[in-house]
């Protein structure tokens, strides 16, 4: 090595902005045809979604400074060419949209309720946040507080629950169905491995059973068959009869996950528990499951996505979710024929809540896999 | 100290004692239930039994493709065809979605940026949105297409409206049966000629050019028959009379938004299992084929696909089960599938709610376990077989 040849700059068609877009885009010809031609798509489509939400939208007046108060008036209905999206049908409709037919009066109480439902949720999805232990204590005691101050009772007047709706009904499905069925899918779970041979049975069939029919028709059964199952005497308003079908359809498909979780558990961990003396309740609640909880939390997350997309159906069965009440909106003939504002809006609200989950499902899986080690390996 | 004689420290005895337990509980709730359905369906005066399936439905169904359904029919012709439709849309759900969730999940491991993303987008956007919302966004869009009068025409045989698409139904003539008959052998002389040319090629080497002999006698020899023996056939063409067409098959819009929003959003959860089987082959698996000198679609289709499909069937067979499963909400637009047809209007009409929900969920049941064992052998037979 006697001379030392100066460092040549990499050729200017590999670096920079002009190298990445050779790389990513221009590669080959047909890569090239195809970037240009959804490049060009993109250019058509982008202004005009663009245009249509929010440039030429009308949100609470027209373009006419007018307050709209029915379809006549949106600029899109006054001058079909230009107009955009009409977002006063959401302005006007808000209340109902998130309270339903809760009476005004009344409202803080929702509004506590969700307050307090990010309060008792935040510090359960975050281990690291300030004073857990004391707010997972909320957590606790929170459903039954959110219980007597939706319902009523305890002095607080009563609101049937044929008068919620919109995303109060839609969390409410949502958060009951996922916290009542989580522990009965970890029994479901539990009895499905169990070594006596009537309960591993049991739990299979009906798991295999709930899982091999359409939430449809569970939903159908709480409403049609669960009535006439029941003594007299006993009515079930509409909501708790969807929330039994939503709870018995999620706790299915929660076993199988936490049985997925409870399969990964070396089998030394259970002999080990076993030899220090704990009973099969001891050793399952203490060594087992939290371990195995740990690992299928993001699966549980990923099913607890299904679940809240799913609580959509029971406006089939007559429930004024999210969805409900959007078709209810529509329907009304002073807002006929804004379906598309309607339809968007709702898969916004939906998108931000499923989108959040499964954000949170890849964040704890990348965490797991970094955290985690059973002295399998 | 416990003495021994404590029966109830026998894990034998008290394994039989819980179950026992159970089981006598068990009865005991279904005899209530039986009990206080018995009395509650005889003060609602609602008969029992299966009459009702021979009763005349006396209502109308909008679609029905295979089976041609009057309202003087039975209940039990409802069941049949909303049977038949739950089928039909499943069917070409699944392999549409299987189409497009191939493509979707190659092209976002593609090296094109702006399509890498668009296909991101497109994924994260129908994952995350409910499936009955999409049902009845596709749906509403449909409807909005023009009315019958002024439906959108394509060459005098094909026409858009708001009532779905109409299109010429063929008619076959009697000599058609031979190009039947004649498509039946070419597929299983194909198959005979495929064990043929790879058994000769794991003998000699030597290759065979299957996939165009194939081609040749499945779609050639027939054509070349069809026209030999004169086009044994005929078509119906659709034409507008008074306010609706005439003649002519129709395919109506609460089966194109039931068929487009299943597979659009069965699709984007198949592209994420194709994607994750693709990417579970080791990167090793494609330098030593690229080092042996393979071809690049070679190497995709000799090397990767039938390594990564061991990790995608299982997931793919679930949303297969999804997808039917899915089909339910035909009800939500209208689609005369089970659920609707049978489990909605008969239900309502004979308002046995029981023996409607018990045949509706047998069904279901039948149809999902049927999936699972093909799909089952299938993947036992694509799956590693180890000596």
């Amino acid at each position: 090595m006697n001379d030392i040849t100066e460092t040549r700059k990499p050729p200017v068609a590999t670096t920079g902005i002009l190298g990445w877009l050779r790389m990513n885009l221009f590669s080959n010809w047909v890569n090239s045809l195809i970037s240009l031609f959804v490049l060009y798509i993109l250019i058509q489509f982008i202004p005009w979604i663009l245009n249509w939400t929010i440039f030429a939208a009308d949100f609470k007046y027209n373009f006419n400074g007018e307050e709209i108060i029915d379809r006549t008036m949106c600029s899109r209905v006054l001058d079909p060419e230009n107009g955009g999206a009409c977002w006063a049908i959401i302005y006007v409709r808000f209340y109902q949209f998130m309270y339903g037919f809760y009476p005004r009066d009344e409202v803080w109480r929702v509004n506590l309720s969700y307050i307090m439902l990010a309060v008792a949720v935040v510090p359960l999805l975050f281990d690291k946040f300030p004073f857990r232990k004391h707010f997972l204590k909320f957590t606790y005691v929170f459903p039954v507080i959110v219980f007597f101050l939706l319902n009523g009772g305890l002095g607080l007047e009563s609101v049937s629950t044929n008068k919620w709706g919109g995303l109060l009904v839609t969390l409410v499905l949502g958060c009951t169905g996922i916290a009542l069925a989580f522990p009965l899918g970890i029994v479901l779970a539990l009895g499905r491995r169990s070594n006596l041979p009537v309960i591993s049975m049991m739990c299979t069939l009906f798991i295999e059973f709930i899982r091999g029919v359409p939430l449809i028709t569970l939903l159908f059964f709480g409403m049609v068959m669960l009535p006439l199952f029941l003594p007299e005497g006993i009515n079930m308003d509409g909501l708790a009869r969807v929330l039994v079908a939503v709870t018995l359809f999620q706790s299915a498909y929660m076993a199988e996950v936490i049985r997925g979780g409870l399969q990964a558990i070396p089998q030394g961990q259970y002999e080990a528990a076993r030899s220090i003396g704990l009973s099969y309740w001891q050793m399952n609640l203490k060594v087992v499951l939290p371990q195995a909880i740990r690992i299928s939390i993001p699966s549980i997350v990923n099913t607890s996505i299904g679940l809240f997309k799913d609580t959509t159906l029971v406006i089939i069965v007559g429930l004024l979710d999210l969805l409900g009440i959007g078709r209810g909106a529509l329907a009304d003939t002073t807002w006929l024929g804004l379906a598309y504002e309607v339809y968007f809006f709702v898969s916004l609200v939906f998108f931000i809540f499923t989108f959040a989950m499964s954000r949170y499902s890849l964040y704890l899986e990348k965490k797991l896999k970094t955290g985690i080690n059973m002295g399998a390996d | 100290m416990r003495s021994n004689l404590n029966f109830f420290s026998d894990e034998k005895f008290r394994s039989i004692f819980f179950q026992t337990l159970v089981i006598g509980l068990f009865a005991l709730g279904i005899f209530f239930i039986v009990q206080t359905t018995g009395y509650n369906l005889e003060k609602r005066n609602i008969a029992t039994g299966w009459r009702f399936l021979s009763d005349p439905a006396g209502f109308d169904i909008s679609f029905s493709p295979f089976i041609d359904f009057k309202s003087t029919d039975t209940h039990l012709d409802v069941y049949f065809v909303g049977v038949l439709n739950t089928l039909l849309v499943s069917f070409c759900g699944c392999i549409a979605a299987t189409i497009l969730g191939f493509l979707v999940g190659i092209i976002r491991l593609s090296s094109n940026w702006l399509l890498v993303r668009v296909a991101y987008i497109y994924v994260e956007f129908t994952r995350n949105v409910p499936l009955l919302l999409q049902i009845i966004l596709w749906y509403s869009i449909l409807i909005q297409l023009p009315r019958v009068k002024q439906s959108l025409e394509f060459a005098d045989t094909f026409f858009i409206s708001n009532r779905g698409i109409y299109s010429p139904r063929p008619i076959f003539e009697s000599g058609f049966s031979y190009i039947f008959i004649a498509i039946i052998l070419a597929l299983i002389s194909s198959f005979l000629l495929r064990r043929w040319a790879k058994k000769r090629q794991d003998e000699t080497g030597k290759q065979f050019p299957v996939l165009s002999s194939a081609f040749g006698l499945i779609i050639i020899a027939p054509l070349l028959l069809f026209f030999i023996i004169g086009s044994p056939m005929s078509f119906d063409y659709p034409a507008l009379k008074g306010f609706n067409f005439k003649g002519g098959m129709v395919i109506r819009p609460e089966f194109i938004a039931m068929f487009l929003a299943l597979t659009i959003y069965t699709a984007a959860f198949i592209s994420e299992t194709v994607r994750s089987g693709i990417l579970s082959v080791t990167k090793g698996q494609r330098e030593a084929s690229a080092s042996l000198g393979l071809k690049k679609s070679w190497i995709m289709r000799l090397i990767i696909i039938p390594q990564a499909l061991r990790v995608i069937v299982p997931p793919l067979t679930s949303q297969y089960l999804n997808l039917t499963k899915n089909s339910s909400l035909g009800i939500a637009v209208g689609y005369a599938d089970l659920v609707h047809g049978f489990g909605g209007i008969s239900l309502n009409q004979t308002g046995q709610a029981i023996e409607c929900m018990v045949i509706v969920m047998a069904t279901y049941l039948t149809i999902s376990l049927t999936i699972s064992v093909f799909m089952n052998i299938y993947n036992r037979s694509i799956q590693f077989k180890e000596k």
